[in-house]
């Protein structure tokens, strides 16, 4: 993991058009001609941001043009490339990461926001419930092309840090209640910002479940 | 994504007077909508200024027994909170109700009052739409409006509002708290925030240049009980086709408000004085008109008065 550490430091000072579907990378003839026809603005690409990002324990110090997400400084400067970039418009959840332990879209949000966080990504090493949901969806089958999967595993590692605290979901049904079981109903309803284009759904649920059976 | 210059305020003074003084300035709190709209140039700010480290994300109770709700509170710990679970269940349900859990862990309060309309002319650059780009006309009408709105619609835009929090937040009688540029701050009733599309459907709140919401203000809990029911076109992480947000007395008198079907979060007082469900239809309705594929949601939205209404008292129905 450590090799990964030393960030490139690529310019991504035109990134944009960020369309759906969308890869980031290497666009050079487009962008040069959006700066081009943007002249205007020219003056604002100038400018870059100095954040610190600790992700999965390392702190890395990074110099990067704001437009850039979260997902895209993980992926594109950091290389860690665990996280997806599916719709990058936060609709299909493969770039779920955890900020302090809380899961959100990495696409839809900037690194800048970010100077400072911890982040967990599917790389993070240590953690014994993110192990253990690994193991459970390969014991479980809870994927075929695997694309979804590292956004659908940190996405339940976050939906269990949620049961912890007691959050309760659209489908509980006495919300002023305390402890609440997770049914695959739960479950379902609270991995729904994570899409599966094969429709690996009843194994997902199945290796969510082993998981929290064997921790309680 | 057009380039921008990227700022972080060092209070919500400096923030409002940065907003105010940039031509095409934006605050960013959770950026789940700003950023989408961002990658498809629908919106393009000059310059955004990060307001996510400026506090203002405590619930506290106020003096008078109500709740006071930082602007920067997020959707999911707002609808997790322990006093708005047990005095709020509709503001709760509402929250729950929308999106996915990983947006509802950024969205912010007050950003979920400004989030911008789902409709697909809107979100297509290639097509007219009044709201993107005011005179171009509108491709919603005549066009796919499945989940447009039947009230407070004009000529020039059919888009509903999508928040399904300020539906709940309206039927509360909920209160907007903002800081202008000058340093004033004001108090405007959720019910007045947010305008009619008319003939300038690219202006959607009353909000200034500049103004920040800071906090929603919530009266003392109502009594009675408290239900949101969301008819959607999937189970879940869906917009609303409609929604209810409704209080139920015991002695049967109700208050709703309404979502999927206005311009903006909808509640029609003198319905309150109601009691037949489609005496209070009738009434919430008055006015309505389908544009073609929401034609259902007049009779959908009578239909969920009625059984909002019947869940609550299985003897009438």
């Amino acid at each position: 993991m450590n090799r990964r550490v030393k960030s490139p430091q690529r310019p991504v000072t035109s990134s944009g058009r960020n369309q759906v579907g969308g890869t980031s990378g290497s666009r050079a003839g487009a962008q040069n001609e959006l700066c081009v026809r943007d002249s205007k603005r020219r003056s604002n690409l100038a400018q870059t941001i100095d954040i610190t990002l600790k992700v999965n324990g390392h702190e890395h110090s990074l110099t990067l043009d704001p437009r850039t997400t979260l997902l895209d400084a993980l992926r594109e400067h950091l290389a860690l490339t665990g996280s997806k970039k599916g719709c990058d418009h936060g609709q299909c959840g493969a770039c779920t990461v955890l900020v302090d332990g809380t899961r959100i879209n990495a696409c839809l949000t900037l690194a800048a926001m970010h100077d400072g966080d911890a982040i967990t990504t599917i790389e993070a090493t240590g953690d014994a419930r993110l192990a253990a949901l690994q193991t459970a969806f390969v014991e479980h089958d809870g994927f075929q092309c695997g694309y979804c999967t590292p956004g659908q595993i940190c996405s339940a590692l976050g939906m269990l840090n949620e049961l912890d605290a007691g959050m309760p979901s659209h489908v509980t049904a006495d919300i002023q209640g305390a402890g609440m079981a997770l049914t695959d109903e739960e479950i379902r309803e609270r991995m729904s910002g994570n899409i599966c284009r094969c429709a690996a759904y009843p194994n997902i649920v199945r290796a969510i479940a082993q998981v929290q059976e064997r921790a309680s | 994504m057009k380039a921008f210059t990227f700022t972080r305020a060092a209070d919500a003074a400096a923030a409002t007077r940065a907003a105010s003084n940039g031509h095409a300035a934006k605050f960013i709190a959770g950026g789940t909508n700003l950023l989408d709209l961002m990658k498809l140039q629908i919106e393009a700010p000059d310059e955004l200024i990060d307001i996510n480290r400026l506090g203002m994300d405590e619930i506290t109770t106020t003096p008078g027994g109500g709740l006071r709700i930082g602007a920067l509170v997020r959707n999911a710990v707002l609808a997790a909170h322990p006093l708005v679970r047990r005095d709020y269940e509709v503001l709760s349900r509402a929250l729950l109700s929308g999106a996915s859990a990983q947006l509802r862990n950024k969205a912010t309060t007050g950003g979920n009052l400004l989030q911008r309309t789902r409709c697909y002319y809107f979100y297509d650059t290639t097509k007219p739409c009044n709201k993107r780009q005011p005179g171009s006309g509108c491709a919603a009408l005549g066009g796919f409006n499945r989940v447009h709105a039947i009230l407070g619609t004009s000529e020039n835009c059919i888009a509903s509002h999508p928040s399904d929090m300020a539906v709940a937040m309206l039927l509360l009688d909920a209160v907007v708290e903002t800081l202008k540029p000058d340093g004033t701050e004001r108090h405007i009733k959720l019910a007045d925030l947010h305008k009619l599309p008319g003939d300038t459907p690219e202006q959607e709140t009353m909000l200034e240049r500049g103004e920040l919401i800071t906090a929603v203000i919530l009266p003392p809990p109502p009594a009675g009980r408290q239900i949101y029911r969301k008819v959607r076109d999937r189970a879940s992480y869906a917009f609303a086709l409609v929604s209810v947000a409704a209080i139920i007395g015991e002695d049967g008198a109700s208050r709703m408000a309404f979502g999927g079907i206005g311009t903006k979060p909808w509640r029609v007082p003198a319905a309150d004085e109601l009691r037949a469900p489609d005496d209070i239809a009738d009434t919430v309705l008055a006015g309505a008109a389908g544009h073609g594929t929401n034609d259902f949601k007049i009779p959908l939205t009578r239909r969920v008065i009625h059984a909002v209404l019947r869940d609550q008292n299985p003897e009438r129905s």
